[in-house]
């Protein structure tokens, strides 16, 4: 029963992690891009909703509603301003790029919020559980699995059902020819990355909401979302989200054999699948 | 194509300038013991293995397009087996370091096999998840202080040089020998014939394949030999701070950031870029020192202002500029007096 529940945990567990994931896996997908930054910018938005819901009062749930439109302006900002530049054939400037915003990003958090660790205050909703069958299911983690499996959902119909979506797709499979066709591509790279940014909102808020945060966590959570989408395979995100219950599972697990095996039990479950399966469990893109 | 008026060569005065100028600042700094101070030693010595750490980072991301930021795997590993090596298996700190470098390559051979079947972007996120699997093993090593770390016994220290200047004077030694040797050995590395098959990667990949150059042997042999040399530097670092502990050994900022933005400042690509970023980063952080997280943060601006408008750094704009190379590494073609444009 013990070990189920592990499981179960680290299933739940999992849909945090795909929230972190979904946004590189959005941006990979459209423009090949690998932002290091993001993990920096999930803790932005933490800081950034425990900012508005401590100075308005709200509910950090609520705080969403003016982080998720913040963070999807910055994401068009900084790719229109910065990103789309370093955008060609050398893999070189993106990746050094968004590591120096990374690092920018870390010191700006620590100069204006300090190292000292913070948490958002989501009142009743972290301690609420239901009881199901003899396993405690915490409310915060169920909620956080079904807006994950709600996001990716809905990231999935916009891609392929949408307008955007189709510019999205089109200007993936052939930057060149979707010009021909009348897409901006800067825009195009812009929108995506907003909304890549807004859902990375989502992810800060539900980060900061179920542990303490401080400005230096940013590369974990990274690598977390990274994992995920490798597991998962590159740009599908539906995979993305299998990737992160696969890790998460693997986490709970972990702890559950050894308190100090958690993280180091995702890792080897991710090195374990790349070596066995170099391209994910369900790859869709290759490059 | 007569071959009579013209000389292909890879050597220029600037070059020869440069070997002269530089043999004189070696036998300069090597005599530091007699002529530095304490203080300035220290800073020296940091400045050297900075230097050694950027030397490798830059063949590895400049030359064979190997972008890791996870580097401070090798560092920390180093650090740690150096002190494993001497408190348990009781060898001689010199010999545990170069002992390092050896297990560092034994380790690196699966972990290259591994990492490389990511490409580009993800490769640089795979190293650094490989960091994080180091710090978290050797952080499980109760012996070796766990979480928390553990200091280098004085019997150790000691057996380096029985007088504190002369065990000051040894490391130092040590750094400055580490500095000097990575650049030689990268230097002689780039003139051999793989080294050649390795420029030739940097400029072109897809020729260099339809040329026969097998790009996966050639980019773990870098990938390898540049893991146990940047372990020696960390065995260094670490013989430098007498402890060691998980978070110190494999921090990424110290080992991989600090090291990108002197690269990049510098010139990526290039030998000299290194040298050049070393000696900026030094003056800027002994500058801006007081300023704490405004110089991370002036620093990461810097960098991105650097990639974006000068992407060749501050010794690309120079040999653009001036035509210059220290290194004879590329080859010219001089023309007999009477036909002087060049």
């Amino acid at each position: 029963m013990e070990w189920l529940n592990a499981v179960i945990q680290g299933v739940l567990l999992g849909g945090l992690y795909a929230l972190f994931a979904a946004g590189l896996s959005l941006i990979f997908g459209v423009m090949r891009l690998v932002n290091i930054a993001h993990g920096d910018l999930i803790v932005l938005a933490a800081y950034l909703g425990l900012t508005t819901s401590v100075a308005l009062g709200l509910h950090p749930l609520l705080a969403l509603v003016l982080v998720a439109p913040a963070l999807a302006a910055i994401g068009f900002l900084l790719q229109i301003g910065i990103l789309n530049r370093t955008l060609g054939n050398d893999i070189l400037p993106p990746l050094l790029v968004t590591f120096g915003l990374s690092v920018i990003l870390q010191n700006a958090l620590l100069e204006i919020y300090t190292a000292d660790p913070q948490k958002m205050d989501a009142g009743a909703l972290e301690t609420a559980s239901v009881s199901l069958g003899g396993i405690s299911l915490g409310v915060l983690p169920l909620l956080t699995f079904a807006v994950a499996v709600a996001i990716v959902g809905a990231l999935q119909w916009v891609f392929y059902n949408t307008a955007l979506g189709r510019a999205f797709r089109a200007t993936s499979d052939n930057q060149d020819i979707a010009q021909l066709m009348g897409l901006n591509k800067a825009h195009v790279y812009g929108y995506a990355m907003a909304l890549a940014l807004a859902v990375t909102a989502v992810a800060g808020i539900f980060l900061g909401i179920r542990t303490s945060f401080d400005p230096a966590i940013g590369g974990s959570r990274l690598i977390f979302g990274f994992e995920a989408v490798i597991i998962g395979g590159l740009g599908n995100l539906w995979g993305t989200l299998a990737g992160g219950v696969i890790l998460g599972v693997a986490q709970t697990v972990g702890a559950k054999i050894d308190p100090g095996w958690q993280l180091l039990a995702g890792h080897i479950v991710f090195l374990l699948i790349l070596a066995v399966r170099p391209s994910g469990l369900f790859p869709k893109v290759t490059g | 194509m007569s071959a009579g008026p013209f000389k292909v060569t890879r050597s220029s005065r600037a070059a020869r300038i440069a070997a002269v100028a530089g043999l004189i600042v070696l036998l300069v700094l090597a005599a530091a013991p007699w002529w530095a101070g304490r203080a300035d030693m220290r800073l020296l010595s940091e400045v050297f293995l900075y230097l050694a750490l950027a030397s490798l980072w830059n063949l590895m991301a400049g030359y064979a397009g190997l972008v890791s930021v996870g580097q401070q795997a090798f560092v920390g590993f180093g650090g740690y087996l150096l002190f494993a090596l001497t408190i348990f298996a009781g060898l001689h700190p010199v010999v545990a370091l170069l002992a390092a470098g050896g297990l560092a390559a034994l380790v690196a051979v699966p972990v290259a096999a591994l990492l490389f079947r990511l490409r580009g972007a993800y490769f640089a996120i795979g190293t650094w998840v490989m960091a994080e699997v180091f710090r978290l093993v050797f952080a499980q090593v109760g012996a070796l202080g766990g979480g928390s770390g553990t200091s280098l016994p004085v019997g150790i220290v000691k057996s380096l040089a029985a007088s504190r200047s002369g065990r000051e004077a040894l490391s130092y030694w040590l750094a400055l020998g580490a500095a000097a040797g990575t650049i030689a050995a990268v230097y002689l590395f780039l003139r051999s014939r793989k080294g050649l098959a390795l420029t030739a990667i940097r400029d072109n990949e897809l020729a260099a394949r339809s040329l026969g150059i097998d790009i996966w042997r050639t980019k773990f042999i870098v990938y390898v030999v540049t893991a146990a040399l940047t372990a020696i530097v960390g065995a260094l670092i670490f013989l430098q701070k007498l402890r060691i502990s998980p978070d110190a050994a494999f921090s990424v900022n110290d080992w991989t950031a600090f090291v990108i933005f002197i690269v990049v400042i510098g010139g990526i690509g290039t030998l000299e870029g290194p040298i050049i970023g070393t000696l900026v980063f030094f003056a800027l952080r002994e500058t801006l020192a007081d300023l704490g997280t405004t110089y991370l943060l002036v620093l990461g601006l810097v960098a991105i202002v650097v990639m974006l408008k000068a992407p060749k750094g501050i010794w690309g704009l120079i040999q653009i500029r001036f035509g210059l190379q220290l290194f004879p590494l590329g080859y010219r073609v001089l023309g007999n007096l009477a036909n002087k444009e060049n």
